[in-house]
């Protein structure tokens, strides 16, 4: 679900990127945050919460809120609405409260 | 330990304004931006701004961090931005710790802090608010505006004040559709412009209704609007159900200070002001010495706004530590008196009375 034609903005050509989401590879471009490419490949449901297991996804988009918390090259707690996506990264649905690496 | 001689935190117009004015009185600043550009909210508005001339009315958004940049430029030799870092903690003794990257802490000790942090985006009680495709207007903009991503198919946008009609024209502009938008005021919270532009591509504006419910087992499927009467009490059986897989919540920012707090700054719940906020002097200082603060973080109101503030916290905060600019006064003047146009409207009324209750006056008897 990208944007296409916008009457003011130029997305440009971005490069693509390919990362791994729950051990599936998809692709994000350039440019994207982790969460932001989830969501482009239709993906809205990115945690649970910690003790009722609701679905969680994004809320503020700029690091406010910690909606966003998942498991990334297996850190967890990472908010993926402003850690930008990078080749190869490996992002999984965080359900627990995770640790420290 | 790093130092410098003004430690500015958020990067948005009113931090940019503030580098500008304390640079240019000659003072070392630092920018300390935890997103990967600066900007602020500024990055992401497409449309052109309202306020006055002196402040880029009619300018987009996204246009006026450029031209704040370019300003910044020319002090190069002072100005140390430093973004993707986010400051954790802000202590009395004014040592504030930085979090680069998510990862790597390291400590700072300015000898002024300006905070310049803005707001956050308020949220509204309803069941099931937490499904996922529930998201801050806010975030639905930078995720279009900047990420380029639609965030569905259809969408149910919950308030129409500013941000609520703007978003609601934005998410039309990038071929998402708005089923309709609700506010729980029995009238339109937002410019008649913005409303009519709206009206125009045929989205309808629902007033006195407010969210029942949001359905949906994993992801938002269905949002259930219902009326209210004079009191906000939901009137029975007059509810409403629209498919849609996004419903954007725009009911108010409130400003983001926590840092504030931390420091140990005397802080005032103001409703004019739409959140906590510090108690300060007229010189943009809060209770505690050195540490001062600007734009949306101590109190909601505007980018044009928030600009002058910044100018005039970063002209105050050099002074303060000995690098006043040559002209001081004639600055100090046309600042303030460029925010008293700002604020000569209904809304600046409100504004103004609820800074009159957090200035402070000193006493130098
Ligand atoms: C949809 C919309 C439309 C608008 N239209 C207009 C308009 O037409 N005209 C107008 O005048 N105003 C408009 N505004 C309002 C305007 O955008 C804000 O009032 C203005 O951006 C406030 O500036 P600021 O610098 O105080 O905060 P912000 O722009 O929010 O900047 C704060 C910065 O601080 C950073 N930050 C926060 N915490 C930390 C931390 N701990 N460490 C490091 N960095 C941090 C943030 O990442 C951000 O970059 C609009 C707002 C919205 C949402
Ligand atoms: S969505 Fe709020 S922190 Fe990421």
């Amino acid at each position: 679900m990208r944007i296409e034609n916008h009457p003011i903005l130029d997305f440009g050509n971005r490069k693509t990127i390919r990362f791994y989401f729950e051990g599936k590879e998809i692709e994000g471009l350039e440019g994207d945050t982790i969460a932001s490419a989830l969501h482009a490949n239709g993906v809205k449901v990115l945690g649970e919460s910690l003790f009722k297991h609701r679905p969680r996804g994004f809320y503020c988009a700029i690091g406010n809120c910690s909606s966003c918390l998942m498991k990334v090259n297996g850190k967890s707690n990472v908010k993926t609405c402003v850690t930008m996506l990078e080749e190869g990264d490996k992002v999984e649905i965080q359900k627990d409260k995770g640790g420290l690496e | 330990m790093k130092t410098t001689d003004i430690a500015i935190v958020g990067g948005g117009p009113a931090g940019l304004c503030a580098a500008i004015s304390a640079a240019s009185s000659g003072a070392r600043v630092s920018i300390i931006e935890r997103n990967n550009s600066l900007g602020g909210q500024l990055n992401k508005q497409t449309h052109m701004f309202f306020g006055s001339e002196k402040q880029y009315a009619a300018t987009r958004g996204i246009d006026i961090t450029g031209i704040l940049l370019n300003e910044i430029k020319k002090y190069e030799d002072r100005v140390e931005i430093i973004n993707s870092t986010n400051v954790v903690g802000l202590y009395e003794d004014q040592i504030i710790t930085l979090m680069e990257n998510e990862s790597k802490y390291y400590k700072m000790k300015p000898e002024a802090i300006i905070v310049a942090t803005g707001a956050y985006e308020k949220f509204l009680s309803f069941s099931n608010n937490d499904l996922p495709g529930i998201y801050g207007a806010g975030a639905v903009q930078t995720l279009m505006n900047i990420y380029g991503v639609k965030p569905g198919k259809r969408v149910l946008m919950v308030g129409a004040g500013n941000i609520g009609l703007i978003v609601s024209y934005q998410l039309m502009q990038a071929g998402v559709k708005v089923v309709a938008i609700i506010d729980a005021a029995p009238k339109i919270g937002g410019y008649l412009v913005h409303a009519s532009k709206v009206r125009r591509m045929g989205i309808p504006i629902y007033t006195s209704h407010t969210v029942k419910e949001a359905i949906g087992s994993s992801e938002l499927e269905k949002a259930v609007i219902w009326q209210v009467d004079g009191n906000f009490q939901p009137i029975p059986n007059t509810e409403t159900i629209f498919d849609v897989d996004v419903m954007c919540i725009s009911v108010g920012l409130s400003p983001l200070n926590e840092l504030l707090s931390m420091a140990g700054c005397e802080m005032k719940y103001v409703s004019f002001l739409s959140g906590f906020v510090p108690y300060r002097y007229s010189n943009y200082e809060t209770t505690i010495s050195n540490i001062f603060t600007a734009g949306d973080s101590c109190g909601i109101e505007e980018a044009s706004s928030a600009m002058v503030e910044g100018y005039l916290a970063g002209l105050h905060a050099a002074e303060k530590i000995g690098k006043r600019h040559p002209s001081f006064e004639e600055r100090v003047q046309d600042y303030t008196s460029q925010l008293n146009n700002l604020r000569s409207g209904p809304e600046g009324r409100h504004i103004l009375s609820g800074i009159n209750q957090i200035e402070r006056r000193r006493d130098y008897a």
